[in-house]
């Protein structure tokens, strides 16, 4: 799993990319609160666009983020999520605490004939 | 009901091997032509059981997860993930959503998502030697998904 983070003004944008499992979530976890806490983001855009696989270990890293963030009034976003990964996060009522969208049609096309 | 198809895989309770677990699963699943929600539906599920295997049942030790994938006639799956760890002394508990015995990022959702992406979800456990749980799918397949 690999994670990028960019950021623009006040709001700082994480791309994830591969595997969002319990192996994989330390890592993320890290890199992100490690950023957060020394930029203080107004508003926080996690990209799941390149997120293959995610079990509760996702549902677990938004809500640990969303903790975090709140601290500083940050918002949360979660953009791009694929059909699956947007079915777990509505299980686990993210919705509520985060605005969720899914990737448009075309692209989750491309994303699956590419694995 | 005899299965048509059975494969044992036993594993290390080593977090690296969720990944290898879960895709093992969804390929000999392969065989009932599944489709790409249902190969997800799977992976995930069995991802949940793994993983609670390796963080809960065996929280300072490696220990052995054996994992067992049956197929039947008309898409009937039925995958038993045991482990010999520690127990779960109440299992109504344990499977109630947001409940969980782990502070840091566990959410407590693992049995939620399991019963939410199959069609049942068994599990027995005994305080001291261990967990099985049984995850069964029925899966209808891309045939079926074509069907108007
Ligand atoms: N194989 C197991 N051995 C021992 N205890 C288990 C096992 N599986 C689950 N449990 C117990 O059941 C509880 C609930 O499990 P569940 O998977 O629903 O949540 P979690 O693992 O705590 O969090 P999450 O799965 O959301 O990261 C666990 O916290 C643990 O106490
Ligand atoms: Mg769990």
């Amino acid at each position: 799993m690999h994670t990028r983070i960019e950021t623009d003004g006040q709001v700082m944008t994480v791309y994830l990319d591969g595997e969002l499992d319990h192996h994989n979530a330390p890592a993320a976890r890290e890199k992100i609160d490690e950023f957060a806490v020394g930029f203080h983001p107004a508003h926080t855009i996690l990209d799941f666009g390149g997120v293959t696989f995610m079990d509760s270990s996702g549902i677990g890293l938004v809500m640990g983020r969303y903790k975090l963030l709140v601290q500083f009034s940050c918002t949360l976003e979660i953009r791009n999520l694929s059909a699956h990964a947007y079915k777990v996060m509505r299980l686990a009522g993210l919705d509520r605490i985060a605005a969720l969208s899914r990737a448009d049609k075309k692209e989750a096309e491309k994303h699956e004939t590419h694995q | 009901m005899r299965p048509i198809n059975e494969m044992r895989l036993q594993i290390e309770s080593r977090s690296v091997n969720e990944a290898y677990a879960r895709v093992a699963v969804a390929a000999f699943a392969a065989a009932l032509d599944p489709t790409l929600e249902e190969v997800n539906d799977i992976k995930t599920a069995v991802s949940e059981a793994v993983t609670n295997c390796i963080v809960h049942a065996y929280p300072n030790e490696v220990g052995k997860i054996y994992i067992q994938v049956r197929l039947f006639e008309r898409g009937r799956m039925e995958i038993r993930i045991r482990d010999r760890g520690c127990g779960i002394a109440d299992v109504k508990k344990a499977r109630e959503p947001l409940f969980t015995t782990r502070g840091g990022d566990r959410s407590g959702l693992g049995f939620s998502v399991m019963e939410s992406f199959c069609d049942k979800v068994r599990v027995r456990s005994a305080v001291g030697k261990g967990t099985t749980v049984t995850l069964v799918k029925l899966l209808h397949g891309r045939e079926a998904s074509l069907e108007p």
